[in-house]
């Protein structure tokens, strides 16, 4: 089938961007969408001409790397799906695909559809994190955790970083991946002595790295690829308002 | 030269803590003088990081993605073992290094693989503490289950993402020490080289990869946590960028690479759909519990599977081995696989694919259960194919998953560079020729948290470091080589790109050395390789330029390694004349067309010296001895 794309080449982070048109006459709709770039990217470097940048690696919606927006949506269309997962028998002959990169002052971009998305490492760097050196945990089975907090826990864990939730928030919230930290460790006997200094730093280096105010819209929600829930964010939120009513210091203890 | 494996000897459950004992210690005030460089944020990379880190050690941590939380240990499924014994059915320490011995085709060193199984307690532990949301029990208890044909339940789990989930411990650990300054993190920067002055590790040269600046950082020690190169053959479970260099060119520096040829095959996989594929996707192993594998008994026979009728389909694992059925071992699954479709009996397009077929299972459990058990595996499998395996069979094939291979090193961890330490997939050391399914997380934690942060210490304490700054000749003249390459690929001109070289070079290893070998084939494909190579340097085509963020480049220079890193899988699998584990020669098989061991003259680990591309690499042998565990034939039948 014959996809028609128009993908935002912006060669670094100084110069100004702009959208380029490409026409794909060939597509096979067993291929992954990044599959599809790689052809685009053949046909480029035969042509001569610099191939599109787009980060990826594990290619199958784990590691989190991928992903741009596909006319206006993180990660396309499908829902549950990171790009990478993404294959195109889900589009038709004569579509025509904007790609763009994720929209976020915190995420500038570096190339074409990349970005720097290392305002999330920092956050975690904050609180994210339980404070144990290695060597000096009990027995595994010393400390029981109810079956179903593990798997609330767990639920929120299967955040990737992808940042899917910050592109799609108006505001660029970064709202969703803080809380999900927050509640994988939170929902834990382990991360309960650092709960309430862990909300208070998370919120303040996301602060710091401009990310928006979260206003409840729930696009973060409907494209992650993974599922994590808007209660997340209501138990971050009841978590930090307890946290600034004990009065604890807004500074992470490394 | 000289291998000295430093193993202990004496009683095996004594070994390590004697070790640890003997090993000389660095004063707390004195390890914030010491520099190490760790390379890689998977499993092992991070974890040694983080407890480097915590030591107090001043630690430089590297890795080519944009974030230490991309590494592919994060893709791993099915779980970790851990010889806890929690489920009371005869599990040990003894019963784990004896399987892990046993499943690696006696080629690994013993005393390695029983440290393994000791530290194995450990690690749940510290996973535990750092809030690994491990599967419970309703009672708060730790889940387990049995995974990969073991016959005790010890493999601990997070869902299917358990890797994800250790990883993410992990990494929270490093981001905790690089929150606080102990660790200094350099994402997106690729190591290109290793910088050697007086014989001694001591930095490296990177790219970064959004400027492309070539740096160098010393040290006093280096630590490769970089993975294995299952990437050779193109197509494999591994991601995208899981390449070799950082390990080939410690290589092309003096560190001796042990056991090239032994790759493991894992037979669950997506078939490859067409040309344009680029990775393959695994599917969990669970599924052989209830899905049965079949093919048409005629060869090229073309019908849809339902309209084939239940005495024209061959259940060829069941018919082979009665006793295990659909269960057997990785290898053997594999290797059956292949062979039927050699004899055109393939299903599919492509005709390279066997069913795995859940009818008779629905029709015994119901459809519910089977939902239940791989619900997530079924969804995953028609969002890649387009089909819905509860109607009709799924279709695979078996792919790359993991190279047991690596760089040699000894008892500490370290390579035959004194300074240079490697821990993870990227060394050889645990799983001889064969590895067994969640044991991989288990080394990759096993080497990071518990085994190198006592060994190096040992390294530090007893050697004297002079300082060295980056203008250091020896620094200078690694630097002027790396950015001779990179030059080279630039200035190159050529017609062809570098995955089109890089796709024919794995259809090659994938013929010649993959699921199984001969002495024709791999002469063949030693042949072909130096040529292919050679034209690869004559004609592939890079665009762009070395000072931006350039993906095409950066592949080059990956491929480049791998053309020549594939010479010395095949010179080794040559080498070896006997089917042990992953390396299956045509050649030597029992009469049943199993793997036939020559314990008398191949118990050794291959561990080859560079010489130069294109010249003859040197073989050096370490001899294998087994104290506890005795060599046996494994039968499956």
């Amino acid at each position: 089938m014959r996809i028609i794309l128009h993908i935002w080449r912006q060669r670094n982070a100084s110069e100004k961007g702009r959208m380029v048109r490409y026409e794909l006459p060939n597509v096979n709709q067993e291929m992954s969408f990044l599959e599809m770039l790689d052809v685009l990217n053949e046909d480029l470097t035969a042509k001569g001409e610099d191939p599109v940048a787009f980060d990826h690696d594990c290619r199958e919606g784990i590691c989190g790397m991928c992903g741009c927006m596909v006319n206006g949506v993180a990660h396309g269309p499908l829902p549950g799906t990171t790009l990478c997962q993404l294959h195109m028998r889900h589009f038709k002959d004569g579509d025509e695909l904007y790609l763009e990169p994720w929209r976020a002052r915190a995420f500038p971009v570096i190339k074409d559809l990349v970005v720097d998305r290392g305002a999330f490492d920092r956050i975690i760097a904050a609180g994210g994190f339980i404070s144990v050196a290695t060597g000096s945990a009990p027995d595994g089975n010393a400390v029981l955790v109810p079956k179903e907090n593990a798997e609330r826990s767990m639920d929120a864990a299967a955040c990737i970083g992808c940042g899917a939730c910050v592109a799609m928030c108006p505001n660029a919230s970064a709202s969703l991946f803080l809380s999900a930290k927050i509640a994988h460790l939170g929902l834990l006997p382990q991360g309960l002595p650092e709960r309430e200094q862990r909300v208070v730093a998370m919120v303040a280096q996301a602060q710091q790295e401009i990310f928006g105010s979260c206003t409840n819209m729930g696009e973060c929600e409907a494209v992650c690829p993974k599922g994590i829930k808007l209660e997340n964010i209501a138990i971050m939120n009841r978590d930090f308002l307890r946290a600034n009513w004990a009065g604890r210091p807004a500074v992470a203890q490394g | 030269m000289e291998l000295d494996s430093k193993c202990p000897t004496g009683p095996i459950e004594t070994r390590w803590d004697r070790h640890r004992f003997s090993l000389k210690l660095v004063n707390p005030a004195n390890k914030r003088k010491h520099t190490i460089i760790v390379v890689g944020t998977g499993l092992a990379g991070a974890s040694a990081a983080a407890s480097l880190g915590e030591l107090g050690y001043n630690v430089l941590c590297f890795c080519f993605q944009d974030s230490p939380r991309r590494a592919h240990s994060i893709a791993a499924q099915g779980g970790i073992n851990a010889a806890k014994n929690y489920h009371n059915d005869g599990d040990s320490v003894y019963r784990l290094f004896y399987d892990t011995v046993k499943g690696g085709d006696f080629r690994a060193r013993e005393s390695n693989v029983y440290r393994l199984a000791q530290v194995s307690l450990n690690i749940i532990d510290q996973c535990v503490a750092q809030g690994v949301p491990f599967a419970r029990e309703y009672s708060g208890y730790l889940d387990n289950r049995s995974f990969g044909g073991a016959q005790v339940s010890r493999t601990f789990y997070a869902r299917g993402q358990t890797g994800q989930q250790l990883l993410l411990g992990a990494y929270q650990a490093l981001e905790r020490q690089i929150g606080t300054g102990q660790v200094k993190m350099f994402p997106r920067t690729e190591m290109l080289d290793l910088i050697v002055v007086d014989g001694k590790a001591r930095g490296i040269t990177t790219r970064n990869l959004i400027t492309g600046e070539i740096e160098s950082f010393v040290a006093d020690a280096v630590v490769l946590g970089t993975g294995g190169y299952g990437n050779v053959y193109y197509l494999s479970t591994n991601a995208k960028g899981c390449n070799a260099t950082a390990i080939w060119r410690a290589h092309k520096r003096g560190a001796l690479f042990g056991n090239p040829c032994f790759t493991q095959i894992h037979p669950t996989c997506i078939p490859v759909s067409g040309d344009y594929q680029s990775k393959l996707t695994l599917m969990s192993e669970s599924l052989r519990n209830d899905g049965r594998v079949w093919v048409p008994k005629k060869a090229g026979d073309q019908r849809n599977s339902s309209e084939i009728p239940e005495q024209e389909r061959d259940y060829f694992l069941e018919r082979k081995y009665p006793s295990f059925g659909n269960l057997v071992p990785r290898d053997v699954a594999s290797r059956n696989a292949k062979q039927v479709c050699d004899e055109g009996r393939g299903v599919g397009e492509t005709r390279l694919a066997v069913f795995l077929d859940f009818r008779d299972s629905i029709e015994r459990l119901g459809k519910h259960v089977i939902a239940e058990r791989y619900g997530n595996l079924f969804e995953m499998y028609e969002r890649i194919t387009g089909e819905d395996p509860y109607k009709s069979p799924m279709r695979i094939y078996p792919a790359i998953h993991y190279t047991m291979g690596g760089l040699w090193v000894d008892y500490n961890l370290m390579s035959t560079i004194p300074g240079l330490y490697v821990i993870g997939e990227a060394n050889f050391s645990d799983h001889g020729a064969n590895r067994l399914g969640a044991s991989a997380l288990m080394q990759g934690l096993a080497d990071g948290y518990f085994v190198l942060p006592s060994t190096i210490g040992d390294y530090l304490a007893s050697n004297k470091f002079d300082k060295i700054e980056t203008s250091h000749p020896a620094v200078r003249e690694v630097e002027s080589q790396v950015a001779c390459v990179t030059k080279k690929l630039l200035d190159n001109k050529g017609t062809r790109s570098v995955d089109s070289y890089h796709r024919e070079l794995g259809k090659l290893m994938w013929e010649h050395c993959g699921m199984s070998r001969t002495a024709g084939g791999l002469e063949q494909a030693l042949s072909k390789i130096p040529e292919l190579r050679d034209q690869f340097w004559r004609d592939v085509k890079v665009l762009g330029s070395g000072d931006e963020l350039n993906q095409s480049l950066e592949k080059a220079g990956r491929v480049a390694d791998f053309f020549e890193l594939s010479e010395l899988m095949c010179l080794d699998a040559l080498e070896r004349n006997e089917s042990c584990g992953g390396h299956f020669r045509e050649e030597y098989q029992t009469p049943e067309g199993e793997a036939a061991r020559d314990d008398k003259e191949y118990a050794y680990a291959a561990a080859w010296e560079f010489r130069g591309v294109g010249n003859r690499p040197d073989l050096h042998k370490e001899p294998l001895t087994f104290e506890y565990v005795h060599p046996t034939q494994r039968s499956y039948k």
